[in-house]
């Protein structure tokens, strides 16, 4: 019986101390689980639930503080090289030898792994031909897209079948399209092989195509089932909305989610607002004309997250910012940002080419792409971090061209990455972010306490920054940013590594901002966030694709209910399809 | 049994060896750092940068202009050590000094040959202190022709009586030029930047890029990992060297008076001691920009400056000297500059690879120690 468990995991505790200090702190806690030989199990929780943790200590990369871990029958402290020798393990940044070819990558691997010539022949025209990199064995790793790099990674982790393959978020950062060919190579793989597969990831609709979930959150492990099982935990709960006439979806999901007593989740998405009821019993409220959807597996694990959340965080946010709606909303005749005919070049490589759009005051406008698709490029430009090579750019109702400090003055930036310093509290920060921008003392005052309100900072001002917790992080980057009162935000991958609920607070922030009149500009890589957006363009290798309202797009692609990872995956296959066509056309 | 498990071992090592030196070839820097990075440093300080002072610009005040007085002085025309400036009016002559035209002043009084003949004749000579090294220099060169002029005329004027010659030599370095005295210690320099500096960083890289987390879950043993560093590393490290010793020998004639093949011996044992260094720190730091920080101050730096190669060891203060003498640069330092400069001194020669077996041993073992296969 032992042997068929792959992985068998008892009181597993991880700690690690901190730097310059006698706390610890808990990456895992007391996890027990236990993962079946020839099964696909996949571990899903938000960023921080401990998930690569987890994976390396199976690989033997880590060794467990307390509790006992067993993988493939052996314990792991002092088999370590064991172990190795008979799993695979790929990490969540495969470490591909970037100046190296793909077939020097793999056959630095192979050689590794002792596989004979003549049977690395098939395995490797075999992994080639499903990962589709067949036609560039002799391109130099560094020169893959992220997609690219991520299957070359897979096809590396999997020159030999091995007994038990440990995949960390093999699909983090990669487009749409590029995670769906993923997970057909992994699935048609455990078919062919019986292969044993422990998988994480983030994105809900992968976990649902195996056979075992795990559900962890902040080290401690939710709860263990089939998808099935994770869904029926939403069974009954789960409804439908429309918003009325001339209201923005984003607006009754705020409302929805402000109703806690009756409503654990709200999400915007195919023009709609799916919720999930606190009880099955109860019927939504009638007004809401709302209709019982099927329950998914998301669904499920919103709900085991919300309820960890109310177990062990106690100060969560209680006193939120009405959300003001006066019943009317149309698009605004004010433009706020106008591109027109906007190129960037590097070199011979066009980043962004003949690019036009506007934006209209208090909009909410979105970037979406693929990796390399132009958005950050298109960003920085409008922001002014970036000059343009040739078109007609306008911020505020100020040329960018000839004008950049006045436009500054207009903007407020939220840069991807946590940019403000870390070891300054969050008053000091504000302090010196409001002397940055010039901002005479009386008002940087009255505008702290503000944002500080705005933001629900409150009692966290003498905090270190660098030492608030993700979500908090993320809302001191945007009370600075809004701290000069600026007409346009733009907001660069700003829900990347934050948690699902915390990414509910920071759009119902956005929500709010919308509604008092800021216009907005986000760029994400999640595309059902475009959901919350009034607008959006879509774009892929520098060219704009598509542009408008998304159930615009949606229809335009002829998927009307669909959600937006489908309708981005179409958008962009017609695209490159054309692309071919066009190139076939021309010889 | 042992068979198939040195098989793995020579199939995996073989692997990696091949991938670094691919990597190797891809990236110009090891190469250029490597390889390239000697010779121009070899070349730089070989004819830029030397201690010997030549063509010293220096005003010469003639206040006696008989021939006898030009006779005396003619030892400054022609000489590749001086290039006068005859003014008339010390004055001038100060003029020259302050605005650091001339770095001396050298007065010849007006009752210079009157006094020659009662053999009690003096010149003065104003040196630019700012300036220490050339000061001390141009005073030596002075006094040295002054002290030939003298025994030249005193034969001249009483050649029946003999008088003892003082004749200065440098031992070890016939010509002083300081080209010689700098050839073995940019070696050392070298084998520090290749086998500290540029293992740690390529090392560290693998840390920083995660390629060691992917390459740690196969069979690969940490041994293995080691060995593919330390062998492309070490051939490089060898071809700097080489390319150093040619330069030498064939650029600046500088005598190898040892045995060529000791100073290869003592070479590959300084060189396993500085890869071991280097490993050590790329696996305590495991970012580039840490370990080039910590290879700077703990390898490079100190070889400069502590092991003798630009300061004396015995002009230092002892403290500092203590710490030269605790660095496995100096010994090969040491060693280098006897070997090429002196000859084999056997007694320095056991002595200094003693000293650098147990550096090399101690190193790489401690590479051994504290690189694990662990992240985190």
């Amino acid at each position: 019986m032992t042997d068929a468990k792959i992985i068998l995991a008892e009181h597993l505790t991880k700690e690690f101390p901190i730097h310059r200090s006698t706390r610890k702190i808990t990456a895992l806690h007391e996890v027990d689980f236990s993962v079946l030989k020839g099964t696909l199990t996949a571990l899903i929780g938000p960023d921080g639930a401990g998930k690569t943790t987890l994976m390396r200590l199976i690989a033997g990369l880590m060794e467990p503080s307390a509790g006992q871990l067993l993988v493939l029958g052996m314990k792991t402290q002092g088999n370590e090289q064991n172990i190795q020798n008979r799993i695979s393990y790929m990490p969540q940044r495969f470490g591909l030898y970037e100046d190296l070819t793909i077939q020097e990558n793999m056959n630095l691997y192979a050689d590794l792994h002792g596989i004979d010539k003549n049977v690395r022949e098939e395995r490797f025209s075999h992994l080639l031909e499903m990962t589709g990199l067949k036609n560039f064995t002799e391109r130099q790793a560094g020169k893959l897209s992220g997609g690219m790099k991520q299957k070359l990674g897979l096809a590396c982790t999997l020159v030999r079948s091995p007994e038990l393959l440990l995949l960390d978020e093999p699909t983090v950062g990669v487009d749409p399209l590029s995670r769906r060919e993923l997970w057909e190579i992994l699935q048609q793989l455990v078919k062919e092989e019986a292969l044993s597969v422990f998988v994480s990831t983030a994105y809900m609709e992968e976990a649902a195509l195996c056979q075992e979930v795990l559900v962890m959150n902040a080290g401690r492990l939710l709860k263990r089932g089939t998808p099935a099982d994770l869904c029926s935990i939403a069974k009954g709960r789960c409804y439908k909305a429309w918003p009325k006439a001339n209201m923005p979806t984003r607006i009754l999901q705020t409302m929805l989610l402000d109703d806690k007593e009756h409503v654990v989740d709200a999400v915007p998405e195919g023009g709609a607002v799916r919720f999930i009821q606190q009880n099955e019993k109860e019927k939504p409220r009638p007004e809401l004309n709302a209709e019982p959807v099927e329950e998914r597996l998301e669904d499920g694990f919103m709900i085991l997250l919300h309820q960890d959340k109310r177990k062990h965080e106690k100060n969560s946010l209680s006193k939120k910012n009405k959300i003001f709606f006066s019943g009317e909303y149309s698009l605004s005749e004010k433009v706020d940002i106008e591109v027109r005919d906007l190129v960037r070049k590097f070199g011979d490589f066009t980043a962004v080419a003949n690019t036009s759009f506007q934006v209209h005051a208090g909009e909410v406008f979105g970037l979406l792409g693929p990796n390399g698709a132009g958005k950050t490029t298109t960003f920085r430009m409008l922001c002014g971090l970036l000059p343009i090579t040739s078109g007609f750019l306008r911020v505020a109702g100020v040329d960018l061209r000839t004008a950049r400090t006045q436009a500054r003055a207009n903007i407020g930036y939220v840069a991807q990455k946590f940019s403000l310093y870390g070891n300054l509290s969050v008053r000091e920060n504000l302090l010196f972010y409001g002397g940055a921008y010039g901002m005479a003392s009386k008002r940087l005052k009255r505008r702290m306490e503000e944002v500080l309100e705005e933001f629900q900072l409150n009692g966290q001002e003498d905090k270190a920054a660098g030492e608030l917790p993700g979500g908090f992080k993320q809302r001191l980057s945007m009370a600075v940013a809004l701290l000069h009162e600026p007409k346009i935000l733009f907001l660069d991958e700003p829900t990347s590594g934050i948690d699902p609920l915390a990414r509910r607070d920071f759009w119902r922030q956005i929500t709010v901002l919308a509604a008092k009149g800021t216009t907005i500009i986000i760029t994400t890589h999640f595309m059902e966030e475009a959901e919350y957006c009034d607008r959006i363009m879509i774009q892929d290798q520098g060219k704009l694709l598509a542009i408008g309202a998304p159930q615009e797009i949606r229809e335009k692609v002829g998927t009307k209910e669909a959600g937006m990872n489908e309708v981005f995956i179409k958008i962009i296959e017609n695209a490159r399809e054309r692309k071919r066509l066009g190139e076939k056309y021309d010889r | 049994m042992i068979d198939k498990v040195a098989d793995g071992f020579c199939r995996r090592l073989k692997a990696l060896i091949y991938k670094e030196f691919l990597q190797i070839c891809r990236d110009s820097s090891s190469i250029l750092i490597g390889a390239i990075l000697p010779v121009v440093l070899i070349l730089l300080i070989g004819y830029g940068i030397s201690l010997d002072v030549k063509k010293v610009p220096m005003a010469v005040v003639m206040e006696d202009t008989s021939p006898t007085a030009q006779h005396a002085l003619d030892f400054l025309n022609g000489s590749e050590y001086f290039s006068p400036w005859y003014v008339y009016s010390m004055n001038e002559a100060k003029q020259l000094l302050k605005k650091r035209e001339v770095d001396a002043i050298l007065q010849v009084p007006p009752d210079f040959s009157e006094k020659l003949q009662k053999r009690q004749s003096s010149l003065q000579l104003i040196l630019y202190g700012v300036d220490s090294t050339t000061a001390m220099a141009v005073q030596s060169y002075i006094e040295g022709s002054v002290r030939q002029k003298n025994i030249a005329l005193s034969k001249s004027v009483f050649p029946q009586k003999g008088r003892v010659v003082i004749e200065n030599r440098m031992w070890f370095n016939d010509a002083n030029t300081s080209t010689w005295y700098f050839v073995p210690g940019l070696m050392m320099l070298i084998m520090t930047i290749v086998g500290v500096f540029l293992t740690a960083l390529v090392m560290a890289r693998e840390w920083e890029r995660g390629t060691l987390e992917s390459l740690f879950v196969t069979p690969v043993k940490l041994l293995e990992l080691l060995l593919a560093k330390i062998i492309p590393y070490f051939c490089i490290a060898m071809l700097g060297f080489g390319l150093c010793l040619f330069t030498a020998k064939f650029l600046y004639e500088v005598p190898i008076h040892g045995s060529i093949w000791i100073i290869i011996f003592a070479s590959v044992l300084y060189l396993f001691t500085a890869l071991g260094l280097g490993l050590v720190i790329s696996a305590i730091t495991k970012s580039q920009f840490l370990a080039c920080q910590v290879s700077l101050i703990v390898s490079f730096l100190p070889a400069l400056m502590l092991t003798g190669f630009l300061y004396d060891l015995r002009c230092v203060p002892e403290w500092i000297a203590r710490i030269g003498g605790v660095l496995p640069s100096t010994y090969y330092l040491d060693l280098l500059k006897s070997l090429f400069l002196a000859g084999n001194n056997w007694t320095m020669i056991i002595k200094n690879c003693g000293v650098l077996t147990l550096y090399a041993i101690f190193f790489l073992g401690i590479a051994l120690k504290v690189t694990k296969k662990k992240v985190g």
